[in-house]
């Protein structure tokens, strides 16, 4: 995902020259062209990533000349936990509150740097972003979808949060799907169980979904690369389609998608068999990698296909 | 620099904006009146003799920028901003009430004049960089003037900005210090000292100029003469007294911070400012 980022993110930038990438000090492997043809108009702010956030909007609300209108579009970048956590209130009040065309770029969703530790994962950005009025979140679930909302997002006027995985997810996309802001995805239809799927967890949505079709179930899968706004659409369509409706996303359970399609089914007296299916509530001692990490908080392949058949039941 | 019918005439708005402050604290029994009166020099010198200003035209792309980052003493922008015409004074009388157009921190474009969102702390200095960085970037010739608090040096992201400016060598911006020595709950130098507070700046590439900033011969002195240093940003570290010309029992008290005036003690600190 983060070289379908940084490729279309450098195509747009060659084009849009008001477009102005700031770093956490982060993006060894993967910057290093983007500075090559764009010295100028990149910068790392070090590790300051409340001063980076602050800047990126000061810079966002002075335009250029002869392109006053459009402003500048301040892109910033750090692992999901520094781009989201560490300057929350500045993307609230200087970003959102002041409604300004800033960019925010999380790598590393979910369990991504894995073997890092707790202050590394990605684990809560949705919920405590999805709080946030004027802010649009974007979690492609694969480098398709990565192409396609990087350029959503710099062709949008206003703040948005692209969340990222790492590097090497598949596409799960055999081709290339039309992407509309605030629009999931169908990409199996099916009438028995709805599985929606985010970010990182496209890939397990998917996975999920050809375990359950081999066991005889006709499964609708959605990819939800848009949390806000969120497709109301298409989740009560669902409801109305098939009996069961299970969220997949590598986020903690409070807070992220699973939260969002609840408050939806709850407002709309859907009666329905829901479950939503992402990281317990707690802190593990766990060390390991991504699929590790995943194993231990009941996230394989197999631990979820038993969950949703156990709640079928 | 000012001669004598200048000074005068300086001397006379200030002596206005202070009376509206004082006016909005007992209207809207506002806190932050001692911060706001501490910073009432500073700004009359900014808006009438120091920026590039056009107030009819307030997003004029030439102007200067003033990002106020001590937003909790908004009163004293908006008084300054009424007097300079970028809006009819009748708006001061809304400041904190319901329905009215002025919040006891500033929103962005809630009048015209007022650049930024702001009031929580150590975010200013970070946007005023922001844009002064891309103002050298273009050849811009404005200037990007922020107001900071002294309290608010207490918090880590104004450093990472003080950092970042001196890094850069932004020396298209200028921060005022508005040091009235009293912050939330305390005099600086008990709940978290900054001195020495020059030496500071000057490390982080700074340049630092330290004046008296109830005295306009001092203050339109030296932001005549900016950037103090060529290829740097300037800081002005202006001593001030918080709640200057307010109520005098409030006066370089932590209470100035919180304590809006009776109807008395208004009335009373209104009559000698129209004296003095």
């Amino acid at each position: 995902m983060r070289v379908a980022f940084v490729n279309t993110l450098l195509e747009t930038a060659k084009k849009n020259k008001s477009i102005m990438l700031l770093t956490g000090d982060l993006g060894f492997s993967v910057f290093e062209k983007y500075i090559e043809e764009l010295p100028k108009r990149y910068l790392n702010m070090g590790v300051a990533e409340q001063n980076m956030t602050g800047v990126a909007a000061g810079m966002a609300m002075e335009g250029r000349i002869g392109m006053a209108m459009e402003g500048r579009i301040s892109v910033i970048y750090s692992i999901v936990p520094f781009a989201t956590m560490r300057n929350f209130e500045q993307i609230r009040n200087d970003i959102c509150y002041q409604n300004l065309n800033v960019k925010i770029v999380g790598v590393g969703a979910g369990f991504s740097y894995g073997p890092y530790g707790h202050t590394h994962h990605g684990l809560e950005d949705i919920g405590i972003l999805r709080t946030l009025a004027n802010l649009t979140i974007f979690c492609p679930g694969d480098p398709i979808e990565t192409t396609l909302a990087t350029e959503a997002m710099l062709d949008y006027i206003g703040p948005v949060y692209l969340r990222l995985g790492r590097a090497g997810e598949p596409n799960i996309h055999k081709t290339i799907p039309s992407f509309k802001i605030g629009k999931g995805i169908l990409i199996e239809d099916g009438t028995d169980v709805t599985i929606i799927g985010t970010s990182t967890f496209l890939q397990r949505a998917w996975e999920v979904t050809s375990s359950l079709k081999e066991k005889g179930l006709q499964v609708r899968l959605i990819s939800m690369h848009t949390i806000k706004p969120l497709d109301t659409q298409i989740i009560l369509e669902s409801t109305r389609k098939t009996t069961a409706l299970f969220t997949l996303e590598e986020h903690s359970v409070i807070g992220g998608l699973g939260s969002a399609v609840a408050e939806v089914l709850t407002e709309n007296r859907v009666n329905v068999i829901f479950k939503r299916i992402g990281v317990p509530d707690r802190f593990t001692k766990a060390i390991g990698n991504q699929e590790y990490m995943r194993k231990v908080n009941g996230l394989y392949v197999e631990q979820i296909v038993n969950t949703i058949l156990e709640k079928l039941k | 620099m000012l001669n004598s019918k200048e000074l005068e005439s300086l001397k006379k708005l200030a002596k206005v904006a202070r009376e509206d402050i004082i006016r909005m604290s007992l209207h809207a029994k506002s806190a932050h009146m001692g911060g706001s009166l501490s910073c009432v020099e500073i700004l009359v010198a900014l808006y009438f003799k120091i920026m590039n200003i056009f107030p009819k035209e307030p997003e004029n792309q030439e102007r200067d920028r003033l990002i106020f980052s001590k937003a909790h003493d908004a009163k004293a922008l908006y008084a300054t901003l009424a007097e300079r015409g970028f809006f009819g004074r009748k708006i001061l009388e809304g400041y904190e009430l319901d329905g009215g157009r002025l919040p006891g921190h500033t929103t962005r474009h809630c009048v015209p004049g007022v650049e930024v969102s702001a009031g929580a702390l150590g975010h200013g200095l970070s946007m005023a960089a922001g844009m002064a960085y891309v103002g050298k970037q273009d050849n811009r010739k404005f200037r990007v003037f922020t107001i900071l608090s002294d309290g608010e040096c207490d918090e880590g992201s104004t450093w990472e900005a003080i950092l970042f400016a001196g890094h850069h060598g932004l020396d298209n911006l200028v921060a005022i210090v508005d040091y009235n020595k009293l912050q939330g709950f305390g005099f600086t130098k008990d709940v978290l000292d900054l001195e020495p507070f020059a030496a500071k700046w000057l490390s982080f590439g700074w340049e630092v100029k330290e004046i008296n900033g109830h005295n306009f011969k001092e203050i339109v002195g030296i932001l005549s003469k900016l950037p103090l240093k060529i290829g740097k940003p300037s800081v002005i570290i202006a001593h001030t007294i918080k709640g200057l010309g307010g109520v005098p029992i409030y006066m370089n008290k932590v209470s100035s911070q919180y304590r809006p005036p009776s109807e008395k003690e208004a009335k009373e600190a209104i009559k000698k400012l129209k004296k003095g």
